[in-house]
């Protein structure tokens, strides 16, 4: 089979990772080597698809042969897909030429299951080793690595990746058992706490003066969960995440709406993937990490999944009106950044500001805060929202979408500037 | 009132500001303007010249008016001034802190435009293989960029770092910059034909482009957000772009009425076993029983 062949199904075969992150690696360069390659700071997204995604790494599988049979994978045994393979040293070739096109920043290896996790690992970390040793690269690598993979593999793997990620897939075992038979959520925890352990053992490392210089080991872990494959609600979700970062510290969550795939499954009937309710998570998932949040504030037992129609800041705020308004001249930072329209940038501007100054509206709107939304939850120097005179229905009514384009809004979103603002700063 | 004329560069207008600060002249009896002839490559300053006193400001505004100076609008010089007189006599030490102050979000605004355009150069640039240094034996490669302000400077460091083990130039109208593995160096702007139309790998680019969008998420504009039309010339997989939207309807029609697949028996495969044991939960043999 031809490179141009294998390339198409096995970049095909890795679309369905969300995951595309290069940023957060240990800062190094190729200066005074004889490769190329550099990380460290703010990723960079060399060019997007059509479907609003970044691409900034050439993202594919080894091989998408695969022992396992999860119904929501294109890859699974069970499906007809086109099988195809690569060689380490093609993956190594095609990562080199890419990169020094500038088409790219790095490599994301995964690969479907063959023979038996630790052939497989055995595998992806020799193109990782390649590209390091033989090739001199530093650029950015990310590695998917299989749980059950021997634990001596998986610290190999860290070796040569600035990143490294087990998919969880589902937040729950029943939903495993029901969809990916082989997959195992106590031995994907298992492994990612010794993942975490050897972070944090190697970061101790390091701040140990006189100790030698530790061997590198990757920054960071993330994670895949799939929305809507399952019947898992929001708040199950969330508390899935809010876990993994908290227990394994992860980097990221993940959230990929399950999407039709060309082979789907007797068991998972295919339906358009939920996007608006993928977009709803991501915010909630930045207001766990950044806005002081909790999984119990954001979804509520009496409703668990999120309300479809507004940011889940805004329907936390219209269901807690009694601590509003919020004073920009006095409030707390922990008080800011729960008002529906703050972003963390501006919360840090008005605080840095409010020492030498009192902030009036017209301040706000010079730092573009949407003012429409930010009005009825604040007080400023010429502002208080009590003349507004609105009550709770009245004012949910203001933010909720026109009843015609709801509808709409629910197949195909129309992304709007505020809202792909919100994606890539995660600010609402 | 008085008119300065600056080439277009931060050090020229930093003398400037300099001199005109030592003489006490405040921002409303100046006119900057920038010097229409092309900027001297290289032309050394001035050192002859008698230092103005160095007024004792914030680090972070000489970074701001770094980068600002590469803008193009016509008003940033005065506002660079003013902001500089504000601080130093205007009793405003803290103006930087102050984002809703309309110059300082001025000149935020402006760094940010700056800062977008270098992260675009950084992203979008593509480069060409056109040979290999026969002594050297270091690959050779050119690419044509066209960054919307003046900051082939500001973001070359970057090329530097992460393409260290090959030759480059990277070819703009304004400035071209070129590293041979041992030092960066820049020339004059040059004309687009200077660099060659395509490179052998583009095809294989495009089929990885073509591969990893998902037809099922069509998000055009978001797309069109982040990476403009005007970006759409010079970047290879471009072309295929209106063609895999018009394309998506139907991909997606297709596995919409695919008809669903059975689950395949397991095959005979030993890692498999191993698995379905470890996923049969077993009861711990002496545990006490629960049963009362």
């Amino acid at each position: 089979m031809e490179l141009h062949q294998k390339l198409e199904i096995l970049a095909d075969a890795a679309k369905y990772d969300a995951s595309c992150a290069s940023s957060g690696a240990a800062r190094k360069d190729s200066r005074g080597s004889k490769g190329v390659g550099s990380t460290g700071g703010s990723g960079i997204c060399h060019s997007y698809a059509p479907d609003g995604r970044c691409i900034s790494l050439l993202k594919v599988l080894l091989t998408n042969a695969c022992l396992y049979d999860c119904h929501y994978c294109i890859n699974r045994r069970s499906s007809n897909v086109q099988r195809a393979r690569f060689t380490p040293d093609e993956v190594v070739q095609l990562t080199l030429d890419f990169y020094k096109r500038n088409y790219i920043e790095g490599l994301f290896l995964s690969s479907g299951i063959i023979r038996s996790a630790d052939y497989t690992m055995e595998l992806v970390v020799d193109v990782a080793r390649k590209l390091r040793e033989e090739h001199h690269f530093r650029g950015y690598i990310h590695l998917k690595t299989i749980p059950e993979a021997s634990p001596s593999l998986i610290e190999l793997a860290g070796r040569y990746a600035d990143r490294i990620s087990i998919n969880i897939e589902l937040p729950t075992q029943e939903g495993l058992t029901k969809l990916a038979p082989e997959k195992n959520l106590a031995r994907t925890q298992l492994a990612m706490d010794h993942i975490r352990n050897k972070i944090d053992e190697r970061h101790a490392d390091k701040r140990k003066p006189d100790a030698p210089k530790p061997p590198p080991f990757a920054t960071g872990q993330s994670t895949q969960m799939l929305v809507g494959a399952d019947d898992s609600t929001d708040a199950v979700i969330l508390r899935r995440a809010d876990l993994l970062y908290g227990d394994y510290r992860l980097r990221r969550v993940y959230y990929s709406g399950f999407s039709p795939i060309p082979e789907p499954s007797l068991l998972l009937p295919i339906k358009p993937p939920p996007l608006v309710r993928e977009h709803r998570l991501y915010q909630a998932d930045w207001l766990l990490r950044f806005y002081g949040f909790t999984v119990g504030e954001i979804t509520t037992e009496a409703s668990p999944n999120l309300d479809l129609h507004l940011d889940p800041k805004l329907a936390w705020a219209l269901r807690n009106r009694a601590v509003f308004p919020a004073d920009v001249n006095k409030a707390s930072r922990e008080s800011l950044l729960r008002v529906p329209g703050l972003g963390v940038r501006n919360v840090n501007r008005i605080l840095s500001a409010r020492r030498y100054t009192r902030l009036r509206l017209a301040d706000l709107l010079r730092l573009r805060v949407p003012m429409k939304k930010v009005m009825p939850f604040i007080i400023a120097a010429d502002h208080n929202p009590a003349r507004l005179g609105l009550d709770d229905e009245a004012l949910r009514a203001r933010f909720l979408p026109p009843p015609r384009q709801a509808e709409l809004d629910f197949e195909m979103p129309m992304a709007a500037p505020s809202d792909i603002d919100s994606v890539r700063t995660g600010e609402m | 009132m008085r008119t300065v004329v600056i080439e277009p560069v931060f050090e020229a207008w930093r003398e400037s500001a300099r001199e005109l600060l030592s003489l006490r002249v405040p921002p409303s009896e100046v006119l900057w303007s920038d010097d229409a002839r092309e900027p001297a490559l290289f032309a050394p300053a001035n050192e002859n010249l008698p230092r103005a006193v160095v007024p004792n400001v914030p680090a972070s505004f000489l970074d701001m008016a770094r980068s600002v100076a590469a803008h193009t609008d016509v008003r940033r010089w005065s506002v660079l001034y003013r902001v500089l007189w504000r601080l130093t006599h205007g009793d405003e030490r803290n103006l930087l802190a102050i984002s809703p102050d309309p110059d300082t979000r001025q000149l935020q605004q402006w760094c940010k435009a700056i800062g977008r355009d270098i992260h675009k150069m950084h992203a979008f640039v593509r480069f060409r293989l056109v040979g290999k240094d026969e002594i050297t034996g270091r690959e050779q490669f050119v690419a044509w960029f066209e960054p919307e302000y003046r900051i082939v400077r500001l973001a070359a460091g970057f090329f530097e770092k992460r393409f260290a083990g090959m030759d480059w130039s990277i070819l703009t109208p304004h400035e071209c910059v070129h590293w041979d593995g041992s030092a960066i160096h820049f020339t004059p702007g040059v004309s687009r034909s200077a660099v060659p139309d395509d490179d052998a790998l583009d095809e294989l680019w495009r089929t990885y482009y073509r591969s990893i969008f998902n037809p099922v998420r069509l998000k055009v504009r978001a797309m069109q957000a982040e990476m403009p039309k005007k970006y759409w010339k010079n970047l290879p997989e471009a072309s295929i772009i209106s063609e895999l939207i018009a394309e998506s309807g139907g991909r997606v029609d297709k596995m919409l009425t695919t008809e669903s697949r059975p689950a395949k028996p397991a095959p005979k495969n030993a890692y498999l076993e191993s698995l379905r044991k470890m996923n049969t939960p077993q009861p711990p043999s002496d545990a006490p029983s629960n049963e009362p």
